[in-house]
C-alpha cells in the first residue's frame, strides 16, 4: 500500500520515450498535466480535459489512453510514450519520421495538428492489434479523437494505407 | 478541470481496499481505470477526500470462465473485449463493447466501474440486467452477492453500501439454442446512448432490456411473441419507462425508438 497525501509534493518515476525520468506533482495532478509541465512533453495536447475529444492520448506501457483520465502518480513505474518518442519505435532512421506520420503528411490528414499527435499514438497501439483492419475498425478506433478541420478522410485513408504497406512488410 | 484536492492510496489487495472503506466509507472513492470518475472529479462533480486505487491489485485483476465469465473489479474492458472466445462465451457482451466508449478508453475503463458507476445510459449495467448477472460486494464483514436486477437501484445508486467494494461481477454464459442481440442509438459513435436495447431471444422465450430511457435498466420477460402482439408488448414497456425529455431526445422519441427498434432488433433474431 502506498499512500500520497495531499498536502505534500511527490517524487513519481517512470520511463518517458525509452529514458527513465522523474518529476514532482500532487496527488490531484493529471498525467497529461504531469507530463506537460514537470516533464516537458508538450507534445501531449490538453484538449476537452474530460476524456472526450482524445488530444491528449498516450501510450502507457504500450497501449493507447487518454492521460486526461489518469493521475500522475498512477503512472508510479510505467512506461510512456508521446509523440516526441514516436519516430523512434516507428522509424528505421533516427530522425525521420515513422510511418504512420509520413502518411498522414501524404494524405493531407492534419491541418493544424492539434488532434494528431493522439491519433498517431491510437493508430500506433491499433495497428499492433488489428494488423488488417477494415475501414469500419480504423473509423471505430477513431471514434475517440475528434478532428475539427480535416473531415478524417485522409486520416483513415493514412492508417489504412500503413496497414497494407506494413503487411507487405515494405513501408508506406 | 481539475481535480480537487484529494488524498490517494494505491492498495496491494482486495483486503487493502476494503479496510480502508470501512473506515472511510462515503468519504472514499474507488479508482479503477477512472473513466467515468476522473472525468467527474475534474468537472468537480465529485469531491471524495480519498481516493483508493485498485488498479494494481492482482487479485482484482483476474476473469475466469466457468459457467458464468467471472470479472474481477480491476480488469478492463479491452482484456475482456480482446478475449479470443468472447463471442461464443457471452455474446451479448461482444455485440455490445464496440458501441462502448472508445477504444482509448475501454483500454483503461474496467468492466465493475461501469457497473459500479450505474449511468443509466451504459450499456454494461444494460448487459448484465438482461442476462440476469450478479455482482459481488465485499466489505470487512464479508461478501455478498446481489442480483443485477436488485444492485441497479435508480440514476447512478445502487445496492452497495458505503463500505463495501464492488469485488467481481458474474455474466451467465451464452445459453444453448439463444440468440443474442444488442442495438443502439446515439449521438455519435461511442457516445452515451439515447436509447439502448439488448434481447435474449430462446425457443420459448424472450428477454428485452432498455437503457438510456429510465434512470436504471430496466428487462422485460415475455413469452415469444411477433406481429401485433409483439408491437403491443413493446409499446406498453415503452409507456412503463418513464422516459423524459432532454437536450439530447424528447421522451417520445425516446419511446419511438424502444417501439421500433426494439420491433426489428426481435424480429431479426426470431
Amino acid at each position: 500500500m502506498r499512500h500520497y497525501d495531499r498536502d505534500r509534493l511527490h517524487r513519481v518515476a517512470l520511463t518517458l520515450n525509452g529514458m527513465p525520468r522523474e518529476g514532482h506533482c500532487e496527488s490531484r495532478t493529471l498525467l497529461s498535466d504531469f507530463l506537460r509541465h514537470a516533464l516537458g512533453a508538450t507534445g501531449v495536447h490538453v484538449g476537452c480535459e474530460h476524456g472526450v475529444c482524445g488530444a491528449c492520448t498516450v501510450l502507457i506501457d504500450g497501449v493507447a489512453q487518454r492521460s486526461c483520465l489518469a493521475l500522475a502518480v498512477s503512472a508510479e513505474a510505467r512506461d510512456i510514450r508521446t509523440i516526441e518518442g514516436l519516430a523512434a519505435i516507428e522509424g528505421p532512421i533516427e530522425g525521420e519520421l515513422g510511418d504512420l506520420q509520413s502518411a498522414f503528411r501524404r494524405h493531407h490528414a492534419l491541418q493544424c495538428g492539434f488532434c494528431t499527435a493522439g491519433m498517431l499514438l491510437s493508430a500506433t497501439d491499433f495497428l499492433r492489434r488489428v494488423p488488417a483492419p477494415s475501414e469500419a475498425q480504423v473509423r471505430e478506433m477513431l471514434s475517440g479523437h475528434l478532428c475539427r478541420c480535416t473531415g478524417y478522410t485522409g486520416i483513415v485513408q493514412a492508417v489504412l494505407e500503413v496497414a497494407a504497406a506494413r503487411r507487405e512488410g515494405r513501408r508506406a | 478541470m481539475k481535480p480537487p484536492a484529494l488524498d490517494y492510496v494505491r492498495v496491494d489487495s482486495a483486503e487493502e481496499a476494503v479496510a480502508l472503506l470501512g473506515e472511510h466509507g462515503d468519504d472514499a472513492r474507488v479508482l479503477a481505470g477512472g473513466q467515468s470518475l476522473i472525468a467527474l472529479l475534474n468537472m468537480r462533480l465529485a469531491n471524495p477526500r480519498l481516493l483508493i486505487d485498485i488498479s494494481r491489485a492482482p487479485d482484482l485483476d483476474h476473469v475466469s470462465a466457468t459457467s458464468v465469465l467471472a470479472v474481477g473489479a480491476a480488469v478492463t474492458q479491452a482484456a475482456v473485449e480482446w478475449r479470443p472466445h468472447l463471442a461464443e462465451e457471452v455474446p451479448l457482451l461482444a455485440q455490445a463493447f464496440p458501441h462502448l466508449g472508445h477504444f482509448q478508453t475501454r483500454n483503461r475503463g474496467t468492466v465493475c466501474g461501469s457497473i459500479a458507476h450505474a449511468d443509466p445510459s451504459a450499456e454494461l449495467p444494460l448487459v448484465l440486467s438482461v442476462l440476469d448477472g450478479d455482482v459481488v460486494l465485499r466489505s470487512v464483514k464479508g461478501r455478498r452477492i446481489v442480483k443485477a436486477e436488485d444492485f441497479f437501484t435508480g440514476m447512478l445508486v445502487t445496492a452497495r453500501a458505503p463500505d463495501e467494494l464492488l469485488e467481481e461481477v458474474r455474466f451467465p454464459r451464452a445459453a444453448p439454442g439463444t440468440r443474442y442481440g444488442f442495438t443502439e442509438v446515439g449521438m455519435r459513435h461511442g457516445d452515451f446512448a439515447i436509447v439502448a436495447l439488448a434481447v435474449a431471444v430462446s425457443r420459448s422465450a424472450i428477454r428485452f432490456g432498455v437503457g438510456g430511457v429510465g434512470g436504471r435498466p430496466v428487462a422485460a420477460d415475455w413469452p415469444r411473441l411477433a406481429g401485433s402482439a409483439l408491437e403491443d408488448a413493446l409499446n406498453q414497456l415503452a409507456w412503463t419507462l418513464d422516459a423524459q425529455d432532454d437536450h439530447h431526445a424528447s421522451a417520445q422519441y425516446r419511446r419511438h425508438l424502444v417501439r421500433t427498434l426494439g420491433k426489428r432488433l426481435v424480429e431479426e433474431l426470431s
